[in-house]
């Protein structure tokens, strides 16, 4: 097995990490951590692809991992913002109270 | 065709139509002028059919056709809106045109003051336009329009008094008994077409002729055109519409149940007669169903007491006698009887519509009686269409009625020249009773009825007069001498190929009248001793042979039997259809899917949350289903 497919298990296993966090945590902070965890984990896959591939792929691997690290921040100021509005109007960050949606 | 009788066919039926259409959407604001119209257009109908009867008189060997358009054009198939003019066309177009116009004088009179006065006229032009059509049609299809057209006008103007809850249930018997005959009608249709392709007379008759038709199709076609001439007119065990269509206006009895409508069934026969000659299977069935029928409705018009049933069943009786005159093969002899009798049983009709309103609506023989100095022109005129119709030389009746007599004898229908001969006698007797019973003796009706007795006006009147004459001399004029008189040299190009077996006018046929005015006059003896000499022994009869009273009184139970069988079955089967059918399986198919889906959805419900992380989780199940799926078939 060659260099890149250890970065891409590490890459595939964070985002297995992240997704069971979004998935199963009741948490919602914890949730979005997972989220930002996801998030990191597809950045190392762009990163070690445009690393090993090279060529014209590497500029584009490398600017993709740069905008998801900005809009990751965003989405973090804009995530936080809205779980703290929440938590106000709840007292509460489990999820599992979080069911205005059901039919 | 030439171009004058073309227009003279043209507007036969043509101008009754307008006039109904007119009348009905207009009639309402002439309130007691409404007639004008109608009847100014029937008279000008009227005048020329008998223009065409003239045109057919001179040009007897001809047979004219005119396709006018075409009506129906489907494919390479097209029916065209024909008229056919022969010498048998002009005979009905005589009797229908002017009984017709009779007719509707007389009801000038007879309906005067009826709040749907314009809408009875607007109906009697219907009619005519139908009758008309029936007539002149060259194809049994066109036939059949008038055929319904008059079913139609028939149902409309029996229930005219459609408050009347009697007159709308007789209405709907009509209608639906005919539609039984007329199912046959049908059906022979579809025969027709398939074994020869078209529906033309001259096309089908031509195939006929040639030995084209098969003979069992050939007796199924005419058995089945039959049973459609059994609904019209009349014949058992279809018969039972037709008393219970006395509800409407006496004029529509008149008109419809007695001189034409009915009659559209023995006209088809006739007209029909190439192909029943081909099977003899079909001509003895006519025949029988004739003859019983005859001596069934005369032996139930012995004890009914409303005037116009009694008359209605003897028109019954006559129908079946012109049936039997077909069916034995004396064409020409049923023609005379139905033409004789289109004008003595209208009489009989007109007039006892007359007695009616002089009785101030009064229908029941037992409280009439004496009336013979208090209406005597209706009294002369009936007994002149009584005479005729029991025949007693030198009416019209007798001539006809001998001549079906003498055809049955010498073709060797013994049994049916005998159970003639008991018809003739039954006949003499109902006949005369009812004569009795409503012009002699003591009037037995209220006081203040009788203080209002009174003849009526000239308008109803004059047509009675009219009518007379043909029913007392029409036999002597075309009749005589019997079996070569003039109506059969006029009706031979029509019947072209009917073998002649004249009897001698004074030798066997001679005999033959002598027996049958024998036991007219015996029937008349017998109805004179039973209700003006002894009048306790009819009720003595009645209680020696009670069940052979009753028969004859619950009219042979026929209603009786058909509300078990085919409408007690029907009913059954309807309710059955709806508790079962209905109730159970269709309902409970519906219900059933609602419940499985309400069902279903109680099972679903649960994965509905609202709980953003569940849905997540079957987003990611779906990614990972996808992926897998996606490397598999890639892999592959």
């Amino acid at each position: 097995m060659n260099a890149l497919n250890w970065w891409l298990l590490l890459s595939f296993l964070l985002f297995c990490i992240g997704a069971f966090g979004v998935l199963a945590r009741r948490n919602i902070i914890l949730v979005v951590m997972s989220l930002e965890i996801m998030l990191n984990a597809v950045n190392i896959a762009l990163v070690a692809i445009a690393n090993f591939r090279g060529g014209a792929a590497a500029g584009a691997g490398t600017l993709f991992a740069l905008f998801i690290i900005v809009l990751a921040a965003a989405e973090v100021t804009v995530g936080l913002a809205i779980v703290i509005a929440n938590y106000r109007n709840k007292r509460t960050v489990q999820t599992d109270t979080y069911d205005e949606l059901k039919g | 065709m030439p171009t004058a009788l073309k227009t003279a066919v043209a507007l036969i039926p043509l101008l009754p139509l307008l006039g109904f259409i007119v009348t009905l959407v207009f009639g309402k604001r002439w309130g007691s002028r409404a007639h004008i119209l109608p009847v100014a257009l029937v008279t000008v109908s009227a005048a020329l059919s008998i223009y065409v009867f003239v045109c057919a008189f001179t040009h007897q060997e001809t047979t004219y056709i005119w396709n006018a358009f075409t009506w129906v054009g489907a494919g390479r198939y097209s029916i065209p809106w024909g008229f056919q003019v022969d010498t048998l066309t002009g005979v009905m177009l005589l009797v229908v045109g002017v009984i017709g116009m009779l007719v509707h004088y007389y009801s000038i009179g007879y309906m005067h003051g009826d709040e749907g006065y314009y809408r009875f006229f607007a109906y009697l032009n219907l009619f005519m336009f139908a009758m008309f059509m029936l007539i002149l049609a060259d194809s049994y299809l066109l036939l059949f329009l008038g055929w319904e057209g008059v079913g139609l006008c028939s149902y409309l103007l029996i229930s005219f008094w459609f408050r009347k809850k009697s007159a709308s249930q007789a209405g709907k018997k009509a209608f639906l008994v005919n539609r039984v005959g007329d199912f046959g009608f049908t059906l022979a249709m579809f025969a027709i077409l398939v074994a020869t392709g078209t529906l033309q007379f001259t096309g089908v008759f031509d195939a006929a002729e040639h030995g084209n038709i098969a003979a069992g199709t050939m007796t199924w076609i005419c058995l089945l055109l039959f049973t459609g001439a059994i609904g019209k007119s009349a014949q058992f065990p279809l018969h039972v519409w037709l008393p219970d269509a006395m509800e409407g206006p006496t004029p529509v009895s008149a008109l419809i149940h007695a001189a034409t409508m009915v009659n559209a069934g023995v006209y088809m026969v006739a007209r029909s007669y190439p192909l029943f000659i081909q099977s003899h299977t079909a001509m003895t069935v006519v025949m029988a169903v004739g003859i019983f029928t005859s001596i069934f409705a005369a032996y139930i018009a012995i004890t009914q007491n409303d005037i116009k049933k009694v008359i209605a069943y003897s028109t019954i009786s006559s129908l079946g006698l012109m049936f039997v005159a077909l069916g034995a093969g004396a064409w020409v002899a049923g023609i005379f009887y139905l033409f004789a009798h289109g004008f003595f049983k209208g009489l009989m009709f007109l007039c006892s519509g007359s007695v009616i309103h002089a009785m101030g609506g009064e229908q029941d023989m037992r409280k009439m009686g004496g009336l013979r100095k208090k209406i005597p022109i209706t009294f002369w005129t009936m007994l002149i269409g009584a005479l005729s119709m029991v025949g007693i030389i030198p009416f019209a009746g007798f001539w006809a009625k001998d001549e079906i007599l003498g055809a049955t004898f010498v073709k060797g229908y013994y049994v049916v020249w005998g159970v003639g001969l008991l018809v003739v006698l039954l006949t003499g007797i109902y006949v005369f009773r009812l004569i009795f019973l409503t012009f002699f003796g003591e009037n037995r009706s209220d006081p203040e009825v009788q203080a209002h007795i009174h003849e009526s006006p000239a308008v109803m009147t004059v047509p009675l007069v009219l009518l007379a004459i043909p029913a007392a001399l029409l036999g002597l004029l075309v009749g005589v001498p019997p079996e070569t008189g003039w109506l059969h040299g006029f009706l031979e190009p029509v019947f072209f190929d009917v073998e002649h077996e004249a009897f001698a006018w004074a030798g066997q046929g001679g005999l033959l009248m002598i027996v049958s005015l024998a036991l007219a006059l015996i029937g008349i003896a017998i109805a004179w001793w039973l209700y003006i000499r002894q009048t306790d022994v009819p009720g003595r009869i009645a209680e020696r042979v009670p069940w052979a009273y009753r028969l004859s009184l619950n009219k042979g139970y026929v209603d009786e039997v058909y509300a078990v069988v085919p409408i007690g079955a029907t009913l059954g089967f309807a309710s059955w259809l709806w508790t079962f059918v209905d109730a159970k399986v269709i309902d409970g198919a519906v219900n059933g899917l609602a419940r499985l889906w309400g069902w279903a959805g109680d099972r679903l419900r649960p994965i509905q949350t609202g709980r953003v992380q569940n849905y997540a989780m079957y987003v990611f199940g779906g990614m990972v289903v996808l992926v897998v799926v996606l490397a598999w078939v890639w892999g592959s």
